[in-house]
């Protein structure tokens, strides 16, 4: 097995024992990178000195014999573009950020930093985050390693198509909606979106500041969880961040690996397996709910009547917030200026007409319209009260089980171009992942193995309350465990270069 | 534009009966600001004291300044609101190329503090309650010069230079409800009120609101009604007012304006005015085609201010006497008359005397030091009174060593010089000058003998009974002992020595 296709955990066993050591494991992802994003396009940006002279480090500290930073040492990952990064530029996918270099590192970033992760570069996203495709970059699409003719997801198509090429075995996402889960979906890898406030998001840049939540992605579930644990836990610098430990979810992935579920409490969301959902897709969910059944889960059927009002009301709270969080792009300080020489307020029109892309501006405008005055009441308010229904619907489900699962998204990944034009489809992809984010309750999204009619990777989406991120690993993992065992890993084919 | 016809004043007083509002922002002294933990100090470099976080870089989060949230509880207790239990910020969005995220972090609909009141005191001693409405904490904005073009303003500007160093500095907005039935008192009513409420700020220590620096700004709104109509009239907000006296000149000149123009059937425009500080006059701001939208909505950045009720407590117990009541106080105590009184107030003096007397001084010769020749001394040096480098403790210790003769005044007034030219404490100034009065009788006795003998005709004088003779030998060894020689003992010597 090369370096490459080795998971986080045995890659970073192998380099502290000296096996493999960080910069070779580092340069292996670098060649590889060379050698496939060309066709694939995950990364914006790939910093492979910075990168070489992390791996440097940790092999120093593995030759002095002294304890590693973290369990992750020396491990290469793949991060969104959407996180400050002091030595890399930081353009979330738009030309308004062009070559942005911030001065500071994100919180997310320095503690990777801090756990020896080796940074290999920035990860192409739709445009601030805004996307289920990654087409809604500015910097052009990511192709699915699966199938380079189709979407890797999004917005966080980058990472997972990173992972799934194996250009890196750890990525770090963020989940408005479901941009972690939807991409790890479509590329048969394994996204978590951790509980709101879990992670800190200073140094993210916002898109929708009381959604948004960076999060691990990875091709294993422990990875995920080792992952989690290095960038989770309370930060002075987020005033929304938790100040409660992180949820130990190594141990609990362990746990779950061994493979008994019994005396828990799997909830099918009966409104999150209706209509719209590919027959493949359906099937492999099915598939899994009989895997989990027999692992000793006991399955049971929950309501949330108010998940059906959850995209009308996430699509009124996310513009609105967008708004507001992108009025500082207005070429005065940093970023993209055009028609320089005229007036400050034609500088900034004409750079921010120029700078965004018609995702951006489309939701900036819907938002701009939900909170002008005489209509906040009937959107924005109206759509809050939907967020606290959605919590009530989430908090009488887990009174009736410990996590709740549903397909992560109701199709494969579909070709380049199907969606772009369409909005409304493209906002259908996160139908069942925006329900957590409204509410800020955990959810990961494991493979659940390949659709019928296409081949292509389906995920089971496993959600748990507020901080119950362990239980939900411990689930995710006995699927995972249970799933290999019987059918093999989900490798995409060599990608065509 | 036609100049705007103004009407006698009186005839305005007699006919209409104006409505007051006043807006007044407080910039807060905390170290640090709002959201970040830049440094506040006034003047600095332009772009100095800046983060990622007051220049809105992306990814950039606010965090809330513990001590700003204690400021606005403290000035809200002292204008008797109450405390708001649960409260969030909120956005108000606007584009200005001053303002870093193009939204400025405020309070809206759940303002910290909300129905207070103060007693304000006019010149007379009547009382007028004004009501307070709400004082809520926000943010401030960065600082723009505009270069070129005719009004210093953005519009018509060849180029801007913009300053953050103030983007992020606390605010507490403090907004009275509508003053009615003030009449022809409106515009001392108004002077009256912000002057009360910046020494009650300044009394909590929580900020330096001093106008002529923008640490203390008011907005005054203003409208008149015809006497006896009960129907209010439509307000104006007049801006830029940076004085005590402006705040007065200000209402009456709105008054007389709105007069005019309602004498000629005209309509008042709901409009921002500027004022101009040289022709005591208002003048319309940009009209805006549209009524501005804030499209304020809650900051998802922020968590909540939940104030405690034992917190809350806690900080009532730090209020200080009220500044109107520590006066009245201190004028019984130090048998002041009224006229004496407002001297020390507008000296900015009342403080350091108080501090002084606590630190041991008689009033009497406490208010003198300052008053005079301390006084004297910031005016040569062109500062505050407050702002020189003597302290009322050192003061007080010039006192006590004149009282206990162990400096005379002249000698006094050379040590706090010493001090002034920061020469350390009076004991070190006194040391190291040498500056002591000389009361050893062995030195004197020399000092005294040798100017008797130098003077034989005044010695016969004094002999002969003419005792006030002996100044010129009084003279004469102060003149030997640099001035050092305690006069009193000189004398009985000479008499002494001469008898």
């Amino acid at each position: 097995m090369s370096v490459i296709t080795l998971s986080a955990a045995e890659l970073a066993g192998r380099i502290q024992s000296g096996e493999v050591s960080a910069v070779e494991a580092a340069q292996a992802h670098l060649d590889r990178i060379a050698e496939v994003d060309g066709s694939v396009h995950a990364f914006l940006h790939v910093g492979a000195e910075a990168a070489l002279a992390s791996a440097a480090l940790v092999d120093e500290q593995v030759k002095a014999g002294s304890a590693p930073a973290s369990p992750l040492a020396g491990v290469p990952l793949a991060l969104k573009d959407v996180f400050a990064t002091i030595d890399m530029p930081t353009t979330c996918g738009s030309k308004i950020l062009e070559g942005w270099r911030p001065p500071y590192d994100a919180t997310v970033t320095a503690r990777l930093r801090a756990a020896g992760i080796t940074i290999l570069g920035k990860t192409n996203m739709d445009e601030f985050a805004m996307g289920s495709s990654t087409e809604h970059s500015a910097y052009g699409p990511t192709h699915n390693p699966w199938d380079l003719s189709r979407i890797p997801g999004g917005s966080g198509g980058g990472s997972a198509a990173a992972l799934a090429a194996f250009e890196a075995p750890l990525a770090i996402g963020t989940d408005t909606g479901g941009s972690i889960r939807q991409p790890a979906a479509v590329t048969g890898t394994v996204g978590v979106k951790p509980t709101y406030g879990g992670v800190s998001r200073y140094g993210l840049v916002a898109c929708a500041s009381s959604l948004d939540q960076g999060g691990p992605c990875a091709r294993t579930v422990l990875d995920a969880a080792l992952l989690h644990e290095v960038i989770g836990g309370y930060d002075p610098l987020d005033s929304t961040s938790i100040d409660a430990p992180v949820p130990s979810v190594v141990e609990a992935a362990r746990l779950g690996a061994q493979g008994d579920l019994s005396g828990l409490r799997v909830g099918v969301v009966r409104e999150l397996g209706g209509e719209g959902y590919q027959p493949g897709v359906r099937a492999s969910f099915d598939a899994a709910l009989q895997r989990l059944e027999k692992l000793g889960a006991e399955i049971v059927e929950v309501s949330c009547p108010h998940f059906e009002y959850g995209m009308a009301a996430y699509y009124l709270i996310l513009p609105s917030e967008v708004s507001s969080n992108l009025a500082r792009f207005d070429a005065m300080r940093y970023g993209l200026r055009v028609a320089e020489g005229a007036s400050a307020e034609e500088v900034m029109a004409a750079t921010r007409e120029a700078g965004f892309g018609p995702e951006v501006k489309r939701r900036i405008i819907l938002g701009t319209y939900a909170l002008s005055s005489g209509y906040y009441d009937a959107y924005y308010g109206q759509a809050q009260k939907v967020r606290t229904l959605i919590s009530r619907d989430f908090a009488a489900a887990f009174a009736k089980a410990d996590v709740l699962v549903s397909p992560t998204a109701p199709t494969t990944a579909f070709p380049i171009g199907e969606k772009v034009d369409d909005p409304l489809a493209m906002y259908l992809n996160d139908l069942a992942t925006i329900p957590t984010n409204l509410a800020g309750v955990a959810g990961m999204s494991v493979p659940s193995g390949l659709a019928e009619e296409d081949g292509l990777p389906v995920g089971l989406q496993i959600m748990a309350p507020a901080l119950g991120e362990a239980v939900m690993y411990r689930v995710g993992a006995a699927f995972e465990a249970s799933r290999l065992a019987d059918e093999g890993a989900l490798t995409a084919p060599e990608v065509a270069r | 534009m036609t100049a705007p016809v103004l009407v006698d004043y009186a005839d305005v007083v007699a006919r209409y009966e104006p409505t007051l509002g006043l807006e007044v922002h407080v910039e807060l002294s905390t170290n640090t600001k709002m959201f970040c933990g830049c440094p506040t100090e006034f003047g600095a470099e332009p772009n100095t004291q800046v983060c990622p976080t007051c220049l809105g870089l992306p990814g950039s989060l606010p965090v809330v300044n513990r001590t700003a949230v204690e400021s606005a509880i403290r000035i809200g207790l002292a204008l008797n609101c109450s405390i708001a239990p649960w409260g969030r910020f909120a956005r108000k969005n606007y584009f200005y190329p001053d303002m870093p995220k193009n939204f400025q972090t405020s309070q809206y609909d759940e303002p910290i503090c909300v129905d207070g009141y103060m007693d304000v005191t006019l010149d007379d001693g009547s009382t007028v309650r004004v009501e307070i409405e709400r004082a809520h904490m926000e943010e401030d904005t960065g600082k723009s010069l505009h270069v070129g073009g005719a009004t210093g303003r953005i519009h018509g500007a060849e180029y801007s230079l913009l300053d953050y160093n103030r983007a992020g500095v606390p605010l507490i907005e403090i907004v009275t409800k509508m003053i009615p039935d003030t009449g022809g008192r409106a515009p001392e009513v108004a002077r009256a009120y912000v002057t009360q409420l910046r020494d009650l700020v300044k009394s909590l220590g929580v900020s330096d609101v001093r106008m002529d620096q923008g640490s203390m700004r008011c907005d005054v709104n203003l409208s008149l009604s015809p006497t006896g109509s009960g129907v209010l009239g439509t307000r104006t907000e007049t801006k830029n007012v940076n004085s005590l006296r402006s705040v007065e000149r200000a209402v009456r000149y709105e008054m007389s304006r709105q007069a005019g123009v309602l004498d000629a059937g005209g309509e008042i425009v709901q409009e921002t005015r500027h004022f101009e500080e040289q022709s005591g006059t208002t003048r319309a701001g940009r009209r805006k085609e549209t009524s501005e939208d804030y499209r304020y909505f809650p900051e998802p950045d922020l968590v909540p201010i939940a104030p405690s009720a034992e917190w809350v407590e806690e900080l009532r117990g730090t209020l200080p006497e009220k500044p109107w009541e520590r006066r009245a106080r201190i004028q019984e105590s130090w048998g002041l008359s009224d006229e004496e009184l407002r001297d020390l107030v507008n000296a900015g003096a009342l403080d350091l005397i108080e501090a002084t007397v606590a630190a041991g001084a008689p009033a009497g010769e406490a208010r003198s030091w300052w008053v005079a020749y301390l006084t004297q001394q910031a005016n040569t040096r062109g500062v505050e009174l407050d702002q020189l480098p003597i302290t009322p403790l050192q003061v007080a210790r010039v006192v006590a060593l004149v009282a206990s003769g162990d400096l005379n005044n002249k000698l006094a007034r050379q040590v706090v010089d010493g001090v002034l030219a920061g020469e350390g404490e009076p004991d070190t100034v006194v040391e190291a000058r040498g500056l002591k009065v000389v009361s050893d009788d062995g030195a004197l006795i020399a000092a005294v003998d040798e100017a008797l003998a130098a003077q034989p005709d005044v010695v016969e004088k004094i002999k002969s009974g003419k005792v006030q003779a002996a100044g010129a030998i009084v003279g004469a060894v102060m003149k030997a002992t640099k001035g050092q020689a305690d006069a009193k003992r000189v004398r009985e010597l000479i008499i002494e020595r001469c008898t």
